[in-house]
């Protein structure tokens, strides 16, 4: 109970914590009392009593994936028929409703599509940017590590040929766990941790911000979700460029993973300990998504400044069996009924 | 424990909870209001452990809500139907007993019955109805009826009240359900429920049947039109009920769902006041010993979170809920032991299956 004590002793004196003294935390203080940390650490470094949330659209312009990976209930193998590339007119669409709604970004990601190029992703980007003045927050380091490979150029090369076709910032998605153990057991066919790392590095250094995420609650242990963690606050020491940590919990419903869905209080919990933890990013987020209304709204006593995205539309998740929806007009008054205020903002987490 | 509240108002509340001094209407008031939920949920949580350590409770139960037929159309209700309605239905006694044998073999404890005023009914097919469930179900507790159905068949029987429970009783009534309450007071009455008995009525039924030796819980519906004053005043009024009669035995706060009723344009209750309302009956009924989180109302994600914020149980397994359904909840309709042990667990809980009466199921 003195060890525990020490540690609480240095996240009050906003020292930094490392990986034995976080699981130490996690595994032995009482739901409350980690509540009660992060609850504080969220106020030291958001004195306003504001959450934030952005008005945005997941546009998924392929599910044909080669990855395969054993969690995902959104792919289709090439060559299954059910697949499908995005049509510009679709594409067109989406984004002049998203803009009619309010909203002032997309969250462009796919499937690792084996018969897409460079030159396609190209002239997806410019197509979106001759046409729309809107942010695009698009392709997660999988994405972009596939993209380079299939071209033959550099993650640094890639990066630039599609920031300057109008790429602006990347999303966080596929870390799932930055450990190699669990990546070969749950998506073997996807980017290694070190390589997901050297996306974000080389994004950063251009210039480009990006968010990170953790899907935890298939076949890790608690250790992993630390050692995960620990690579994100060291690549962030080191560029400064992640915007917010995103965690949220694996959906098991028509994957291949058969476990139990993590409880509530567990999800909690890993919120709390990575508000603590990551103590150089400045934002993290509620995961309303997988959550539902409710524990997104008691996460914002947990750690979390941010509810995410209202989502005009989501894919992934919905087909892991998981369909809970918000409207701008409902997130917002979750955020007023927890006693902040609501407010929406851009990719880079400035007030509108 | 040292507390480190945001709210430093919390800090005087504490310190009374800690000396065992009665928290007053204003301090009611200021739990509602307060925003420090973690620093709320902490003295909240520092009184249940003291009352029941580590331990969260639920039981292996069965509901028969036998008619959806109901002369007092409450206007927060999606249950209940007038007689020649289209889905109004009445279950015959052949027809509870066939529901009853549909799930012999499984470890039913407890049998929760509650049913609409349905004036096709007489006073025996009720005391047919014990006899049947005890008949079929001997080891489990008949918990059944709210005061609002007493009130009724104490019209129908005839009877007095005390007669009424006494006839109950002797054919199998072992404890009472707490429905009914609402919010107990005049001006709700009035605009919600004005062919329902009111809160005078309710308290009054209680305390007869409290003084007849059956325990009885008691609820409280949030969510509605009530301000926060009503919801102190509603707590102190069962807190000083229960001063006098110790026969309340768990309080439980039921959030209101409006899909379907004529109240449907109120939005539905927020994670935080699910929370709220049950730290507030934990901190302000001091007299009682149980608080349950309704997992049907409040989901059963948030009634896992509510064990740490002032509940010791999470009610039933139930397995076919109805009511609530009606209204829209989106909960699950039961849930299996495996399911509630495993959420009490991960919750850092300790599951303790009970009987109607809080002892332990000893597996045998």
């Amino acid at each position: 109970m003195n060890n525990l004590n020490k540690i609480i002793k240095k996240i009050s004196a906003n020292e930094r914590i490392d990986i034995n003294e976080g699981l130490k935390l996690f595994r032995q203080a009482d739901f409350l009392t980690l509540a009660s940390l992060a609850n504080q650490k969220r106020f030291y470094y958001h004195p306003d009593k504001i959450v934030t949330y952005v008005v945005d659209r997941n546009i998924n312009y392929t599910n044909i994936c080669a990855s395969g990976c054993r969690f995902c209930a959104f792919f289709v193998t090439p060559n299954k028929g059910r697949g499908y590339i995005i049509s510009k007119k679709d594409l067109f669409d989406k984004i002049q409703e998203t803009l009619d709604l309010g909203g002032t970004q997309i969250l462009l990601q796919g499937g690792m599509h084996p018969d897409l190029d460079l030159d396609y992703y190209v002239d997806l980007l410019t197509y979106i940017k001759e046409n729309f003045d809107i942010h695009i927050h698009g392709f997660s380091p999988p994405e972009i590590d596939f993209i380079a490979k299939k071209s033959s150029l550099s993650i640094a090369q890639t990066l630039l040929i599609l920031k300057k076709a109008g790429l602006s910032s990347i999303p966080g998605g596929g870390a799932e766990i930055l450990c190699d153990d669990i990546r070969e057991k749950v998506s073997p066919n996807k980017c290694s941790s070190e390589e997901w790392l050297e996306v974000m590095r080389q994004a950063h250094a251009q210039g480009m911000r990006s968010s990170a995420t953790m899907m935890f609650g298939h076949v890790e242990k608690d250790f992993h979700i630390f050692e995960h963690m620990d690579k994100i606050r060291n690549l962030q020491d080191e560029t400064h460029g992640f915007t917010a940590f995103i965690p949220w919990t694996f959906q098991p419903d028509n994957t291949k993973i058969l476990v139990k869905k993590k409880t509530a209080v567990e999800y909690l919990k890993v919120l709390a300990m990575s508000r603590l933890f990551l103590d150089n990013i400045n934002n993290i987020q509620a995961s309303w998504v997988t959550q539902g209304d409710k524990i997104a709204q008691t996460a914002l006593f947990f750690g979390a400044n941010d509810m995410g995205s209202t989502m005009i539309e989501e894919n992934v998740v919905a087909s892991a069996g998981v369909d809970f929806m918000l409207s701008k007009e409902e997130l917002t008054r979750l955020i007023t009924k927890a006693g902040f205020e609501p407010r929406q903002r851009d990719c880079y987490y400035n007030l509108l | 424990m040292a507390i480190s509240f945001i709210d430093k108002r919390l800090e005087g509340i504490y310190s009374k909870v800690l000396n065992n001094s009665r928290l007053s209407k204003e301090d009611g008031i200021y739990i509602y209001e307060t925003h420090d939920l973690i620093g709320l949920g902490q003295v909240a949580n520092h009184v249940r452990r003291s009352l029941h350590g580590n331990k969260a409770f639920y039981i292996y139960n069965q509901h028969l809500n036998y008619t959806n037929v109901c002369k007092n159309r409450c206007r927060f209700c999606a249950y209940a139907r007038d007689r020649k309605e289209k889905g109004a239905y009445t279950w015959s006694i052949e027809e509870i007993e066939k529901r009853l044998l549909e799930r012999i073999d499984e470890p039913v404890n407890e049998l929760h019955i509650v049913g609409g005023l349905n004036e096709a009914l007489t006073f025996d097919y009720f005391i047919d109805l014990l006899k049947t469930v005890k008949k079929i179900r001997p080891k489990a507790t008949i918990k059944a009826f709210t005061s609002v159905e007493i009130d009724y068949l104490s019209t129908l029987a005839g009877l007095s009240i005390e007669q009424t429970i006494q006839q109950l009783k002797q054919a199998g009534l072992e404890m009472m359900p707490g429905g009914g309450a609402e919010i107990l007071n005049s001006r709700i009455h009035k605009e919600l429920f004005p062919r329902k008995i009111n809160h005078k009525r309710w308290l009054e039924i209680i305390r007869a049947v409290h003084r007849a030796g059956i325990k009885t819980n008691a609820t409280m519906l949030y969510g509605h039109i009530e301000t926060i004053e009503e919801r102190v005043d509603h707590l102190i009024t069962l807190r000083e009920l229960q001063d006098e009669t110790h026969g309340f035995s768990a309080f439980i706060p039921l959030a209101f769902h409006s899909e379907n009723t004529k109240l449907a344009h109120i939005p539905p209750t927020t994670a935080v006041d699910d929370l709220k309302n049950v730290a507030a009956a934990r901190l302000m009924l001091d007299n009682f010993d149980h608080i349950k989180a309704y997992w049907v109302m409040i989901g059963e994600k948030l009634a896992q979170v509510a064990l740490s914020f002032g509940a010791d149980d999470l009610d039933g397994t139930i397995i076919e809920e109805r009511i609530t359904h009606m209204a829209g909840a989106k909960s699950a309709v039961g849930l299996t032991k495996e399911q509630m042990e495993d959420m009490i667990t991960k919750a850092g809980f300790e599951p303790v299956e009970r009987d109607s009466f809080y002892n332990p199921k000893t597996v045998v």
